[in-house]
């Protein structure tokens, strides 16, 4: 059984008054996450004008199938979360059910690719610190710096959207998600798809350095 | 229902696109490199955003107040890139 859908809160004329101000809403939180990262891409390229050849170096200990193969999961997952808010549009709970889950299933095969990265450049002793190797060009600690920065900063993002997706499985379970009812939906792609397109200029940028 | 049926190809479509631009990005790599090399990437990396951006996001059907919402947080990170890039490329200069 489905719960009784709220009605529409007093300051909205109509539905649509309260989608365009829910967007609107969700748009001036990106906003402030587009600088967020932004203050990162901002000190990534301030240092790699100042030391080309050790960010293109540091690029070069980074496996480039493993961050090839990481947009190709992470761009799916935002075609299954499109998919799931089409799918919920049109009043469908267990295509949306599906959708999310494999959403999820592919926000986590992202992670395990990276916690495989993170867990490779510890082996190679290239983990910013006391420890790291030694000899290294000058530079090449900013760069390795920066890479765990701007890929755990995203991934912390992706752990947030994950723990959030438990919630939207659950709710979606207990029927809350309408036709007309969606909006926590359609929100949680924007947050999604944003992180997507975070990784997007991540990957050229650390992945793909021309030496 | 036609109309849905028009929403998943398009969801699929952009999907393809954006695998299509991930492809070229990652073939361009192998080539030989040159000053073009990054703002290759680069401009493939925006390409796709936009994709996201206004299909997966729904930016496209938003009112212009929504559309503005979005495209200044990125007039903002111009400023700030602008900004910084002119004082560490000027200010080093000898003489």
């Amino acid at each position: 059984m489905s719960a009784p859908a709220t009605p529409l809160p007093e300051a909205y004329a109509d539905a649509r008054q309260r989608d365009v101000a829910n967007h609107l809403g969700m748009w001036a939180f990106l906003a402030t996450e587009i600088l967020f990262f932004g203050g990162l891409f901002l000190a990534y390229f301030i240092y790699r004008s100042t030391y080309p050849a050790a960010f293109a170096a540091g690029s070069r200990t980074l496996n480039f199938w493993r961050g090839t193969l990481n947009t190709a999961v992470l761009l799916g997952s935002s075609l299954t979360m499109a998919l799931g808010d089409a799918y919920i549009k049109q009043g469908r709970r267990r295509p949306l059910q599906f959708c999310l889950a494999a959403t999820a299933v592919l926000g986590s095969v992202f992670l395990a690719v990276k916690a495989s990265e993170y867990q490779e450049m510890y082996a190679k002793h290239l983990l910013p610190g006391r420890g790291f190797e030694p000899g290294a060009a000058p530079g090449l600690q900013l760069f390795v710096l920066l890479y765990f920065t701007m890929t755990g900063l995203h991934a912390f993002h992706m752990l947030v959207g994950l723990g959030l997706m438990v919630w939207l499985l659950r709710q979606n379970q207990r029927g809350r998600f309408t036709a007309a009812q969606h909006a926590p939906i359609e929100m949680f792609g924007l947050y999604w798809h944003f992180v997507d397109c975070v990784w997007v200029f991540l990957y050229p940028l650390l992945y793909l350095i021309p030496r | 229902m036609p109309e849905s049926a028009a929403t998943f190809r398009r969801l699929f479509g952009t999907f393809g696109a954006l695998i299509a631009l991930l492809v070229i990005t990652a073939a361009a790599s192998a080539l030989p490199s040159g000053w073009w090399s990054t703002p290759l990437s680069l401009l493939i990396a925006t390409a796709k955003a936009a994709l996201i951006f206004t299909i997966f996001m729904r930016l496209s059907g938003q009112p212009a107040l929504v559309r503005i919402f979005a495209v200044v947080g990125l007039f903002w990170l111009a400023i700030m890139l602008t900004l910084t890039a002119a004082d560490y490329f000027t200010r080093f200069w000898p003489g």
